[in-house]
């Protein structure tokens, strides 16, 4: 990466909170040339052969996981995949202990999912292997919002100035927090609308704008992030149901026609059709939502390939 | 007959007998003996203390000893010569051990370990509620006759259909009611303070009003009732301002802080550091302002330490996993010196009279002054003293404190509890 000054330091990624707006136009400038690797007719390179990558995921995701262990086999490495059940965990082995026994096993770099905020930090601290957050808790999910990121710079062509609005359950969710912190830093413009109960106190002084009106939200915006609404939690006392939902916040054929023509509609999945947006709208012109998966596994190696050769800083 | 002692040469501060000059004191047979210029003593031993502070013996209204139940996390003796190498040489302990303190018989079985462990006065409260559930009364006038001097069921709330039942007959009793002020309705499955930062951080927070409210239900019952009430670890701002407004209406409530909700804020938890997991939790810093102003304007009587011992494993888990609480009792004085003498919050006499006089008074215990006749529990500090709160000093036998590691100004000496020296130039004996 000779054109870069930049070069990365960082022994985990825990959040896009703890990046600089260097490093995240690092991560997304690298993934722009791992993507090509993934259109080969042989997609891999040696990168990280001879490397273990552990997935270890407190949550069942099926998506994100997969993502990461295509990552990883691109690149050349070898991967293990351990799923935990919480409610086991809590009576046995504590995160610590699992951490350093995974580490024992002389593997270099730890991909963690977990229900608990803060959990690959606490991980991280504790183990010299590298820690990948794969979303934790309500606090962050940062490969998915690179992966929304450089989606959106591919198609439009850059970050900055941009509109983005992010609709859904901000309250509770990590996608949007880490969308928050990497749009902010790369200098988009960023509104954030939900249902008054699912806005959480004081986001706006993470320098978002927030409404509670979805045609505030929509009008002028040049890509929209539609959250899952996640009615089997806390949403559902937050809301009726889920068609009231759909009908004061979903996204409409109707309701796109008003904004910008070339609006950028992405969703990080999996998607409720007729919750949070319709069928015709998920499958339609503006929407992105096949790419970001596409572009999630050059992101993933980016971000794999990047910490596990972190440079001594300058 | 016990030693006699002459401690020479030190700033005599007791705030209870205003005074605050160079004077000797003289002990003898374990009481103060007699306070003067230049008193000398022809046998026994002389105890240097010049540059020092020599301060009435701290008294902690709000300690967990967690003996009987979980003496992997502390014991009456641990927990007692923790409290001694803090400057305290008197603790109250609340009831939530395991069993709770709730009946005679589990009182005299602790009253027994205090008599043959503690290295300090080991006062006992006992629980409101049967097993401290909330769901039956204990009997107080038979907790009174086996020992406790307090009630609480500290870690829980009095139960609204209870707390004036509770008022009534605590009163009757003639026991202080230390009420643990929290609405669970408000507060469940909080781990932080609900703002800004448990939004970035992205864990459940514990709003100001569930204390808050339940702060304003007690001084609203005891005005009703023209009982007295002691309102348990004050953390954030309107709680102050209800009490303060209370106290100029003449209500008898009286307040505690514990020193992280003056040195601390919940910006500190942002590193899912667990041992800030408190409850009530660190708040803002406008909540910390509010509180040293309290303290400043005499609002909140009491610095109290709230020391909740737990093991490292308990600790050494996810955020939300983590159960609340940290140590205190030898963190108390240098973070009070530092955040509240060195900031002009308050005096020397200001601070040692919430330290000692003040809680003395609330709980009717002896102590907390130097008066001649008095048992002679008095601490020795250095108050310039400046060294690293290092987890290897630390007397408790558990080790939960953000504080760990701080650099440090101001350091207990030596202790006497009853006219016998428990802790000399540093060093517990």
């Amino acid at each position: 990466m000779a054109e870069k000054k930049i070069v990365w330091t960082k022994k985990d990624l825990l959040g896009l909170e703890y990046l600089s707006k260097e490093e995240i136009e690092l991560i997304l400038y690298t993934a722009g040339s791992f993507k090509e690797v993934t259109t080969r007719q042989i997609k891999k390179v040696p990168a990280l052969r001879g490397k273990t990558v552990v997935n270890l995921f407190y949550e069942p995701s099926t998506r994100t996981r997969t993502s990461f262990e295509l990552a990883a086999k691109r690149l050349s490495a070898d991967v293990v995949n351990i799923e935990i059940e919480t409610s086991s965990v809590r009576k046995g082995e504590t995160l610590i202990d699992t951490g350093r026994n995974i580490e024992a096993l002389k593997i270099d770099i730890i991909v963690v999912r977990h229900n608990c905020s803060g959990a690959p930090m606490i991980l991280a601290r504790n183990v010299q292997a590298r820690v990948v957050n794969a979303g934790d808790g309500w606090h962050e999910h940062p490969t998915q919002a690179l992966l929304d990121m450089f989606t959106l710079k591919s198609k439009l062509g850059r970050i900055e100035d941009l509109k983005v609005s992010i609709i859904g359950d901000i309250a509770h969710s990590r996608v949007a927090r880490s969308n928050i912190w990497g749009l902010t830093k790369l200098g988009a413009k960023v509104t954030v609308c939900a249902p008054k109960l699912l806005v959480p106190e004081g986001i706006e002084k993470m320098g978002v704008k927030v409404t509670t009106d979805i045609s505030e939200a929509l009008e002028g915006a040049d890509a929209i992030n539609v959250l899952r609404m996640q009615f089997e939690r806390d949403g559902a006392m937050a809301f009726p149901s889920k068609l009231e939902y759909f009908k004061q916040y979903g996204i409409t054929a109707e309701r796109l026609s008003k904004c910008k023509k070339d609006i950028v509609v992405m969703h990080p999945g999996p998607i409720n059709r007729g919750v949070e947006m319709s069928s015709e709208v998920a499958d339609g012109k503006n929407s992105v939502i096949l790419e970001q998966v596409t572009n999630g596994i050059a992101v993933r190696m980016a971000v794999l390939y990047l910490v596990a050769h972190t440079k001594e800083a300058a | 007959m016990s030693k006699q002692y002459l401690i020479k040469d030190g700033r005599v501060v007791d705030p209870a007998n205003k005074i605050n000059d160079i004077f000797d004191i003289l002990i003898s047979d374990g009481k103060i003996e007699k306070t003067g210029k230049n008193l000398n003593i022809k046998s026994g031993e002389t105890i240097d203390a010049k540059g020092k502070i020599v301060a009435p013996g701290f008294i902690d209204m709000h300690v967990h000893l967690r003996e009987p139940g979980r003496e992997d996390e502390e014991t009456v003796r641990t927990g007692s010569r923790a409290a001694v190498h803090g400057g305290f040489t008197s603790i109250l302990c609340m009831p939530n051990t395991d069993p709770a303190i709730d009946n005679p018989a589990v009182v005299k079985n602790l009253k027994d370990i205090i008599a043959k462990d503690a290295v300090c006065n080991v006062f006992i409260a006992g629980a409101v509620t049967e097993g401290r559930t909330g769901k039956k009364l204990t009997d107080f006038d038979n907790l009174k006759s086996a020992g406790v001097i307090a009630l609480s069921d500290d870690g829980s709330p009095t139960p609204d259909s209870m707390i004036d039942e509770a008022l009534k007959r605590s009163m009757k009793a003639g026991l202080l009611l230390t009420e643990h002020c929290e609405v669970p309705r408000l507060s469940q499955g909080g781990v932080m303070n609900k703002g800004f930062i448990s939004t970035k951080l992205g864990l459940k927070g514990i709003s100001a009003q569930s204390e808050y409210e339940a702060v304003k239900r007690n001084i609203d019952i005891a005005e009703k009732l023209s009982a007295r009430i002691h309102i348990a670890h004050v953390s954030c701002k309107e709680s102050v301002e209800f009490i303060r407004q209370a106290k100029k209406k003449g209500v008898q409530v009286t307040t505690e802080t514990a020193p992280h909700y003056f040195a601390l804020s919940e910006e500190c938890c942002a590193t899912y550091d667990t041992n800030t997991k408190i409850n009530p939790p660190l708040r803002s810093m406008a909540d910390v302002d509010a509180i040293k102003a309290g303290l400043a304007d005499g609002t909140i009587d009491v610095i109290a330490t709230d020391h909740a011992p737990h093991t490292d494993s308990e600790k050494d888990v996810e955020f939300d996993y983590a159960p609340f609480g940290k140590i205190g009792l030898e963190s108390a004085l240098p973070v009070s010196v530092m955040e509240l003498v060195d900031k002009k919050i308050l005096s020397w006499d200001e601070l040692i009279k919430k330290l000692s006089a003040n809680p003395a008074k609330i709980l009717g215990v002896p102590g907390g002054r130097l008066s001649k006749g008095d048992p002679a529990d008095i601490t020795i500090i250095d108050p310039d003293k400046e060294y690293i709160l290092k987890k290897d000093i630390i007397e408790s036998k558990s080790k939960n404190s953000p504080f760990i590691g701080w650099k440090v100004k101001g350091r207990i000496s030596t202790v006497f509890v009853k006219g016998t020296i428990v802790m000399k130039d540093e060093i517990m004996l």
